[in-house]
């Protein structure tokens, strides 16, 4: 298979994990678009790894699967937070930061 | 012990009294206050003596002691410690400061006993004598102008003691600000000595000056000029002096000790210690010597025409201080600091003397309203007499040795300085005439109202409280004088402290008589010996002969006085008529208030009011204004974007993003 495929299906993911972040609005789509991202960021490393022959791009997709866990971490426990004051978990709601 | 160690205990009792009484002033009865007040003060005398005899052990030559505590202050080149500086000018002014201070420590016991700030009172006046006892043992300028500014402190505090009466706050004020005009000169005086010579110790500053300087140079002129600044304005001087007579709102003590007996005399103090300084520069030592000229003059007219009591005796204070400056500027120094000391016996006893007389009469000051005060109260008018005859120089009391001394010393300079000799027995006929106006319009006649009660009854007049400068009725609560009044006569506390100075300032001449003893000119000798001018001696006849004259020209002026004020009381009022523009002069006193008001204070207010309008709006608000406009206005344009939607945030960021990566991509192919 032939490296464009996997550059393809990459900006797929990434374009559908965007495209979910700008149109939906619960917190924890929100948090699976951005594990998507992600991912196909992980997708494009690893396969041009593959590409040139060493293993830096692995090494720097293990590095970005251990910034996701923190992230996600963080995030579930935004959301969590958010359920147990009974805020909406709809992210236009929550707009107090507004300037 | 050295004498360093017990100059060192001096300044500790005072201060320590001071914070004693200031920090447990809830804890402590009013009378234990007055007596750990009293007490400090009085060791601290006690350890002057220690000093005194410690010094008196050594050697003539090895009588000065530089001893420092530790580093005050160390930067690059500059290196003050905190150190005092012990020789007999020094020990000579701790014994004068503690010496009267203890008295009239003793006499406030008994005068504020009713006050309801007795503590405050005695806190304030412990603060004080720390102050003036650190100005004179200061070892180096830094420490001075400590000591100095402490002191102009603890005399605004002392002035305004009386915080809710609003003539009192506006003399303080306007003393602290005077004081302030003489701080500045004397910091501007240290600063160019510091310059010049690279150091601010005493001991370094005297030993350099005549290598550096030459003889009237402008610089060393300069110098001595801005100290004479800050002296006339701590020494009331022409045209600094306005500030004293308004000192006079504060209590009577206050104005025994601060304003007659020590502080103002800092200035004479000030140039007899920096005698180098105007050795190398005698030109702003003749200014000094016509400006005391001058306020002798001046003041002596003023106080001819005052009809306040307290008042009077304040201008006879700046009168008697011009006499003190004329001495130590013409290189009369020994004379001109025996003068200081006579002059703080008889003036602090003048001022108790008033004080106790102020009390019968219900706080009023008016010296028309008083008379026949002779029968009522012996032991005051005894006293009132006593200090009246010491001022006058009388033959025999103090003043008459050391006034002639001053001018005995100028005409044995001869030459331009026969003016000081002639124009200060002027002043002293004009100061035996003021004087014993106030004595006889006070003592002899038929008693007054207050006088008729307390013979016929024994009571003191008790008056419905005003305020003696505007006739406003008072509280008597915190802020105000007390309810009661305390004559000397029932309180023993005034009539110990009245007594032992009426003694000293009757006999306290003998130490120094022409052609029989001279224990302060030699027990000083060490510390002006190397001044051109100590060669210069009047001979014991000339000094015999202006004894002399000053004698008849004392009398001269009592009998003036009893003309008068007793046998023709009716011709002060046609002389009034007669010189009716002298009059008016001398009774406006001479205008200075309203001199500095159209020189200095009116144009300042201008200067003030102008940049108010123009710079202040224009520049200034202009600025800040407009500064702040800018950043609001840009907050303005960024809080837009800060919607707090999340969802467009992320939109911004992957527009921009893409668009960013869009521009390397298509840049780089």
């Amino acid at each position: 298979v032939s490296i464009e495929w996997y550059v393809v299906l990459s900006s797929l993911l990434f374009a559908t994990g965007a495209v979910g972040i700008l149109i939906r609005r619960s917190p924890v789509v929100i948090l699976l678009c951005l594990e998507l991202m992600l991912n196909a960021g992980n997708l494009a490393l690893v396969a041009f790894s593959r590409m040139v022959g060493n293993e830096e791009g692995q090494i720097f997709a293990i590095v970005v699967m251990v910034v996701a866990a923190c992230e996600v971490v963080i995030g579930l426990g935004l959301i969590v937070a958010l359920f147990r004051r009974r805020l909406p978990l709809d992210v236009d709601e929550l707009r107090s930061l507004r300037g | 012990m050295s004498a360093s160690s017990w100059a060192w205990l001096v300044l500790l009792f005072p201060l320590l009294g001071s914070i004693a009484i200031g920090l447990g002033f809830r804890a402590m009865p009013a009378r234990v206050a007055g007596a750990i007040g009293t007490l400090a003060i009085a060791l601290s005398f006690a350890c002057g003596l220690g000093a005194l005899f410690a010094l008196l052990g050594e050697d003539a030559e090895a009588r000065h002691h530089a001893s420092s505590l530790w580093d005050y202050a160390s930067a690059a080149g500059l290196d003050i410690e905190l150190g005092i500086f012990v020789d007999p000018l020094s020990v000579f002014m701790v014994l004068v400061v503690t010496g009267v201070s203890t008295l009239i420590h003793l006499y406030s016991f008994g005068y504020m006993e009713s006050d309801v700030g007795y503590r405050r009172f005695f806190s304030y006046l412990n603060f004080f004598v720390f102050s003036m006892l650190l100005l004179v043992l200061a070892g180096n300028f830094v420490l001075l102008i400590v000591g100095w500014a402490f002191v102009g402190y603890a005399s605004y505090a002392l002035i305004s003691f009386w915080y809710r009466r609003t003539t009192a706050t506006g003399a303080g004020m306007k003393a602290f600000v005077i004081n302030v005009v003489g701080d500045i000169g004397l910091v501007l005086a240290a600063f160019l000595l510091f310059r010049e010579l690279g150091t601010f110790d005493y001991e370094a500053v005297f030993t350099k000056a005549p290598e550096v300087f030459a003889v009237n140079e402008w610089t060393i002129t300069a110098i001595c000029l801005l100290l004479l600044v800050g002296a006339f304005a701590k020494s009331a001087q022409l045209p600094l002096h306005t500030w004293l007579p308004d000192a006079m709102e504060g209590p009577t003590p206050v104005s025994a000790l601060i304003h007659a007996a020590t502080m103002v005399t800092a200035g004479v103090y000030l140039i007899a210690r920096t005698h180098v300084l105007f050795d190398l520069a005698p030109t702003a030592a003749d200014v000094a010597a016509f400006t005391g000229l001058a306020t002798l003059l001046v003041a002596g007219t003023i106080a001819l025409v005052m009809t306040d009591l307290k008042r009077a005796i304040a201008y006879s204070t700046m009168s008697q201080i011009g006499y003190m400056v004329v001495g130590v500027s013409i290189g009369a120094y020994s004379a001109g600091l025996f003068h200081l000391m006579t002059h703080a016996f008889f003036k602090a006893l003048l001022f108790m003397a008033a004080g106790s007389i102020i009390a019968a009469m219900a706080n009023r000051q008016n010296i028309d309203e008083m008379s026949g005060f002779g029968k009522a109260m012996r032991f005051t008018s005894a006293m009132l007499l006593i200090g009246g005859l010491a001022l006058a120089a009388f033959p025999g009391t103090s003043g008459f040795f050391s006034k002639d001394e001053i001018l005995a010393y100028a005409e044995a300079r001869g030459g331009m300085y026969m003016i000081f000799t002639v124009l200060g027995y002027a002043g002293a006929l004009l100061t035996a005439i003021y004087t014993f106006r106030l004595v006889f319009r006070i003592l002899p006649g038929v008693p007054c109202n207050p006088a008729a009660e307390l013979i016929e009854t024994g009571n003191v007049v008790h008056a419905e409280p005003e305020n003696p400068a505007t006739g406003e009725p008072e509280d008597t609560g915190v802020g105000f004088p007390g309810p009661e009044h305390h004559i000397a006569e029932r309180s023993w506390p005034m009539m110990v402290a009245m007594g032992v100075l009426g003694f000293l300032a009757l006999v306290g001449g003998v130490i120094q008589i022409p052609g029989v003893d001279h224990v302060l000119a030699t027990f000083l000798e060490p510390v002006f010996q190397d001044s051109p001018l100590a060669a210069v001696h009047p001979t014991a006849g000339a000094e015999w002969a202006g004894l002399g004259i000053g004698g008849a020209i004392s009398i001269l002026g009592i009998a003036i006085a009893y003309f008068l004020y007793v046998s023709q009381p009716a011709t002060p009022a046609i002389l009034i008529q007669r010189l009716r523009p002298l009059y008016t002069l001398f009774a406006n006193k001479w205008y200075f208030d309203e001199l500095i008001d159209t020189l200095v204070v009116r144009p300042v207010l201008a200067i003030g009011r102008f940049a108010n309008r123009t710079f202040e709006r224009l520049v200034v608000d202009g600025l800040v204004t407009g500064t702040a406009e800018t950043v609001r206005g840009a907050g303005g344009m960024v809080r837009i974007v800060q919607s707090g939607f999340v969802r467009s945030y992320a939109l911004l960021l992957i527009t921009g993003f893409t668009g960013l990566a869009l521009y390397f991509l298509l840049s780089s192919s």
